[in-house]
């Protein structure tokens, strides 16, 4: 069954600079994308009436309304980490396709690395992790996400060699991307070698912390032909929650989150893992990619450092992977699910800097936080 | 075994918390078990997250339980000396939790999944928190 393709993606655009951007705050960095996606569709903050923002105070969707001159009446303000702009994009469908709202602007803006404008992320000491977490030196995603890692990797029979495989795959994509952050080439004995973050992962194996914005724009899909862009229509989206704790996970080398997300992506695009062709698949550690194939059914459990291992997510790979570089090796601000989507409408529009010939869908796998939650969205060039 | 300063992150309790940590202080690691379902579980929280039922004991747990996984964090941290061993802990009751581990060297060699933990108790500024090292023969 092929589902109506009933909204699109029709303008998209990043901060004009990422990285380190001491010039900008979270909220300047978000409004900056998002009058370049306005400007990349035609349209104009008055054609907008829907706003969708996440962030750690909870009203950046009315300020950056409020920047713009958006007379919003619809607002999405859920804030889940990574995937919170997934999210966005799931709910920002029903909306449009309700009738509730006619074009939607999702915003992404974070100075992870500068830190200006906006509060630092701090578990209160009477929150479930600040009472079973902190106290034990806990220090956020290099930590946590990482904390089943070595069962994952002894379950698979595997060692770090398998993690190491991931970031010199992605630094290959990396090399050919001028905007990524790390483009130098490596090798599994070099990604071994460095220094150690949290064993068993060295510094090329967890994302870098660096400052960027992004957005969307969507609207219907008769809208969107009428609009100056090619069209990446939404096929299919899913959300779900997972654990409040990584510690608490059901399995720690398996997200249920990704499965039930990418489940119901899978089921209201009518497709299957085996139909897509191009996957970015959030990496703030190099397991991620790991178990997003195997939880979203791309390879059998167990099989997915084997499929990274033989090429196939690389360059010329029948399912080329996280093709920017990866937030390891591109740029991550602490909420990557932005720059995961934008890498796949650039693939789909053809203006990827590592550009995938002959692509006609795509598919981006987001995590929130710890593992509290994924959002998967799958979109196609083709209005189905 | 690790830093003991005070800048450590502490907990603080809640009315749903504040039986684990009394317990701790008393160096008892306890869980939660539901008396309609008989699953034991940890975070603490007044009802069966299985069965919804409010129908629940405090328990003592054995304090035994096995290596599950683990990261050594180089990381800095205020309050600790890396490397710091954050381990999740499956305990013999069942549930997991997050800790650290004390009494053996923060090296890969030492720490074999599945090796046999018990708890053990250390004090900052009044809190006991519950951690794990190699059981003894």
């Amino acid at each position: 069954m092929m589902t109506a393709r009933e909204v699109a993606i029709v303008g998209a655009a990043e901060s004009t600079e990422i990285g380190t951007v001491p010039t900008l705050s979270s909220i300047g960095l978000a409004t900056d994308a998002a009058r370049r996606a306005l400007a990349d569709c035609g349209l104009t903050p008055s054609d907008v009436d829907g706003v969708a923002a996440a962030g750690l105070q909870p009203y950046i969707a009315t300020q950056i309304a409020h920047q713009l001159g958006i007379e919003a009446t619809w607002i999405d303000a859920t804030m889940l980490g990574g995937c919170s702009n997934l999210l966005h994009v799931r709910h920002a469908v029903a909306a449009i396709t309700s009738g509730r709202c006619e074009v939607v602007l999702i915003t992404h803006g974070e100075s992870g690395r500068s830190r200006i404008g906006g509060p630092l992320f701090r578990h209160a000491p009477d929150s479930w992790p600040g009472q079973f977490e902190l106290p034990y030196g806990t220090a956020g995603p290099m930590t946590l996400l990482t904390l089943g890692t070595l069962r994952f990797l002894h379950d698979r029979g595997l060692d770090s060699s398998a993690l190491a495989q991931v970031v010199v795959t992605q630094r290959q994509w990396a090399a050919r991307n001028p905007r990524a952050l790390r483009q130098t080439p490596i090798t599994v004995e070099e990604v071994l070698a460095a220094d150690l973050v949290a064993y068993p992962y060295t510094r090329p194996m967890c994302c870098p912390v660096t400052d960027g914005g992004g957005a969307l724009v969507l609207t219907s899909a008769d809208r969107a032909r009428r609009l100056p862009r090619p069209p990446v229509y939404l096929c299919g989206t899913g959300e779900a929650t997972g654990s409040p704790m990584s510690s608490q996970m059901p399995d720690l080398t398996s997200s249920d989150a990704f499965r039930r997300a990418g489940a119901a992506a899978f089921a209201e695009a009518g497709m299957g893992p085996h139909d897509i062709r191009h996957a970015m698949l959030y990496d703030a550690v190099a397991v991620l990619p790991l178990m997003g194939l195997e939880d979203l059914g791309f390879v059998p459990r167990g099989e997915s450092a084997a499929f990274v291992a033989q090429g196939h997510t690389a360059i010329g790979g029948r399912l080329p992977v996280n093709t920017n570089g990866g937030g390891i090796n591109y740029t991550h601000t602490g909420m990557y699910g932005m720059y995961a989507i934008q890498e796949s409408v650039r693939q789909l529009r053809g203006e990827a800097a590592a550009q995938v010939a002959g692509l006609t869908n795509s598919l981006t796998h987001t995590i929130g936080g710890m593992f509290q939650g994924a959002a998967t969205v799958i979109m196609s060039t083709d209005a189905g | 075994m690790t830093s003991t300063t005070s800048a450590r992150p502490l907990p603080r309790a809640t009315p749903e918390s504040a039986h684990f940590w009394e317990g701790a202080k008393r160096g008892e690691l306890l869980l939660q078990r539901c008396r309609q379902c008989a699953s034991a579980y940890f975070p603490p929280q007044p009802f069966c997250p299985r069965c919804l039922n409010d129908d629940v004991e405090v328990v003592r747990a054995s304090g035994q339980g096995r290596l599950y996984s683990y990261v050594i964090s180089h990381l800095a941290v205020p309050g600790f000396t890396p490397p710091v061993i954050l381990a999740v802990v499956e305990l013999d009751e069942g549930p997991r939790l997050l800790t650290n581990i004390v009494g053996v060297a923060p090296e890969p060699e030492r720490l074999p999944l599945d090796l046999e933990l018990e708890v053990t108790f250390e004090v900052f500024d009044n809190v006991a928190l519950p951690m794990f090292r190699p059981r003894s023969r």
